[in-house]
């Protein structure tokens, strides 16, 4: 039998991989950008004075603020128009298609995710410009009599969005849903209740964590990315992503760009904060 | 069977140290995506036995990004918009060029501008191409007249029909031209109404984008005029969108170049130089001007010599003495004012 130091000592050879790696590949990068942030860039070279100039920077520019607040409105609108669409699809998938059919559905519900979503960005854009598939076939239907601007417009971010995060939400609700026993339902009917009541007060709760979880990697993926604003968006309101792209592309500014995504990480980890107490995750 | 095995071995062995006897030199270029057409760089690889490693950018602040996460002796080539030469020569980026080795008495006068290439009687780079941020536009749905004065970037008559081009120095240099202002001159004190305008522009505007967004928008018919474009957007496309035309305002327009360099810390400069040198030559000229990714007048005037007459019509190359005289060069900011045309920029893109 083996003795108590021994088993400590294989207990840490399992840890020490995921250690190094978290040490290398995460806690390493932060504290350089950490420091980078606490920089300053001039002209074409970098300043190691340590002070707090580019986090005050943030607040006195406007066009940073707005880029934030751009940044906060898109995502929550996605998230939400991506939580309202994908439920009832997982719920079909989950309750009205038979297993037969559930595997050939899940797989057009991850086809999306094949595709690079520069692709996908371009794509929508065929489909949203002024002359582009939607509007033709609204015109040819004689809906519409002149062209809708939907292309470089926030509605067209959007929707490039939605399509991708529908998908991923539909998947972890699924997953959810899936794993609900039958008794749930049966108890509630036994107890009286229709339908409606049966999913409002007995299902909807039971999936909350599904949602939460998806709504969750939604609003990180969404409120990161760029490339999306800058194609569908056509540059005509910058989120924050974009501004920190501007300020490595166009001035090689690493410490302001630095400032930037550690501001967005503490967004992003008041989110998680918010969303982990919610769903009860802490381990007590 | 086994002894034409071993045979057969011995033979791939030889061969192979025979391959690497004569190895394959490479280096290594930080070019524009017009350097990246393997019909411009295969005859030069062909010719010397050399692999050039391309590298495409866009905006010098990206180049000296790649440049700051690269080893010294990483990069042999530098193509580097004319206007921050001074910039990386600075920053000891480049090394000087042997000024017999160069055909500058070749190039078009207006475009060696020995001001930007020259520092302390060394020379550091030779302009490679140019064109001009201008307004690029479809004929057939606006009024070519009206592109001829400048003030059809904020003219509320194309509302919702513009594109802008999204770099920050050429638009605030058109701008700035339209207000009368030299481009080599423009001060700190100027920036309010030159703010004022492109305020005005994006107001009008449909969309704020980059090369290729912007050629898409016009291309596609989303939008009628690009602003800030010019013919390195409409003169590669003049075969499939005869429609699509560029005009110099009256007022003028903004010129762009670019330059090329060898880098101070190569581990090739002999290489580095001769890939320079061709792309110099009338040849590599003419194949640069007509690249797959962008077209634009080669700066050797003997390029014309293998260009065809579709191809000069569509870069213009009988008109250019009156466009070069109608036109300057994009602003040189100092590194302050720079700072405070990006932040400008910035919130113009935000409105």
């Amino acid at each position: 039998m083996p003795s108590e130091a021994a088993r400590r000592r294989k207990g840490w050879a399992f840890v020490v991989p995921a250690l190094l790696w978290t040490l290398a590949f995460f806690i390493i990068p932060f504290v350089v950008m950490v420091m980078y942030s606490l920089w300053q860039r001039t002209g074409t070279s970098l300043v190691k004075a340590w002070n707090f100039d580019n986090y005050a920077s943030f607040f006195e520019k406007s066009h940073f603020v707005a880029g934030l607040i751009n940044s906060l409105e898109i995502t929550a609108l996605v998230t939400v128009i991506s939580i309202v669409l994908a439920y009832p699809l997982a719920w079909i998938i989950a309750e009205r298609i038979s297993p037969r059919w559930q595997r050939l559905a899940l797989l057009l519900a991850i086809l999306p995710f094949w595709t690079s979503y520069v692709v996908r960005s371009y794509a929508w854009l065929l489909v949203l410009s002024k002359n582009g598939y939607l509007n033709q076939t609204l015109i040819s239907l004689k809906v519409i009599d002149t062209p809708l601007e939907i292309a470089a417009t926030r509605v067209a971010t959007v929707t490039g969005f939605v399509h991708f995060f529908v998908m991923l939400l539909t998947l972890t609700i699924y997953a959810n849903l899936v794993q609900l026993s039958p008794n749930y339902r049966r108890a509630a009917a036994d107890l009286g209740a229709n339908g409606f009541q049966t999913f409002w007060h007995v299902i909807l709760p039971l999936t909350i964590p599904g949602v939460m979880v998806g709504a969750f990697l939604t609003f990180v993926l969404c409120i990161g990315d760029y490339i999306t604003p800058q194609i569908l968006g056509g540059n005509n309101e910058l989120v924050l992503p974009q501004i920190i792209m501007l300020q490595i592309t166009r001035r090689a500014d690493f410490p302001t760009a630095a400032a930037l995504s550690i501001i967005l990480m503490v967004v992003i980890s008041i989110a998680y904060i918010a969303c982990a107490r919610w769903l009860k995750m802490e381990r007590t | 069977m086994h002894k034409s095995t071993i045979t057969s071995a011995i033979a791939l062995v030889i061969s192979m140290t025979a391959q690497t006897g004569h190895a394959q030199e490479e280096i290594n270029a930080l070019v524009w995506c017009d350097h990246t057409d393997p019909e411009f760089v295969q005859p030069f690889e062909q010719a010397n036995n050399v692999k050039v490693n391309l590298k495409d950018y866009e905006g010098t602040g990206t180049a000296l990004s790649i440049i700051e996460q690269s080893q010294p002796g990483d990069w042999d080539v530098f193509v580097v918009d004319g206007v921050d030469v001074p910039r990386v020569v600075e920053a000891g980026l480049l090394a000087p060029l042997p000024e017999d080795g160069l055909p500058t008495a070749d190039l078009f006068p207006e475009i060696i501008m020995p001001e930007t290439h020259v520092i302390d009687g060394k020379t550091y780079a030779i302009t490679e191409k140019f064109g001009y941020n201008t307004i690029s536009y479809n004929k057939n749905t606006v009024d070519a007249a009206d592109m001829q004065d400048i003030s059809v970037m904020w003219n509320e008559k194309y509302k919702g029909k513009i594109a802008l081009y999204d770099y920050y120095l050429p638009m605030i240099g058109l701008v700035a031209i339209s207000l009368g202002i030299d481009t080599a001159n423009i001060q700190e004190s100027d920036l309010p109404a030159i703010k004022e305008k492109l305020f005005a522009m994006k107001a009008v505007a449909k969309q704020v984008g980059e090369v290729v967004s912007s050629q898409t928008a016009i291309a596609t018919g989303e939008v009628d005029i690009l602003v800030g474009g010019g013919e390195w957007v409409t003169a590669g496309l003049t075969g499939e969108l005869p429609h699509l035309d560029w005009i110099i305002p009256d007022q003028g327009a903004v010129r762009w170049s670019q330059s090329v360099g060898v880098f101070a810390d190569s581990k090739k400069p002999d290489l580095a130089l001769k890939f320079v040198q061709y792309i110099l030559s009338p040849e590599g000229q003419a194949r640069l001007a007509t690249s797959s990714c962008y077209w634009a007048m080669p700066a050797n005037s003997k390029a014309g010599d293998h260009l065809n007459d579709q191809q000069k019509a569509a870069l213009r190359w009988d008109d250019q003495k009156g466009y070069l005289a109608n036109s300057q060069l994009y602003p040189v900011p100092s590194a302050e004012l720079d700072a405070k045309m990006q932040d400008i920029w910035t919130e113009f893109l935000q409105q």
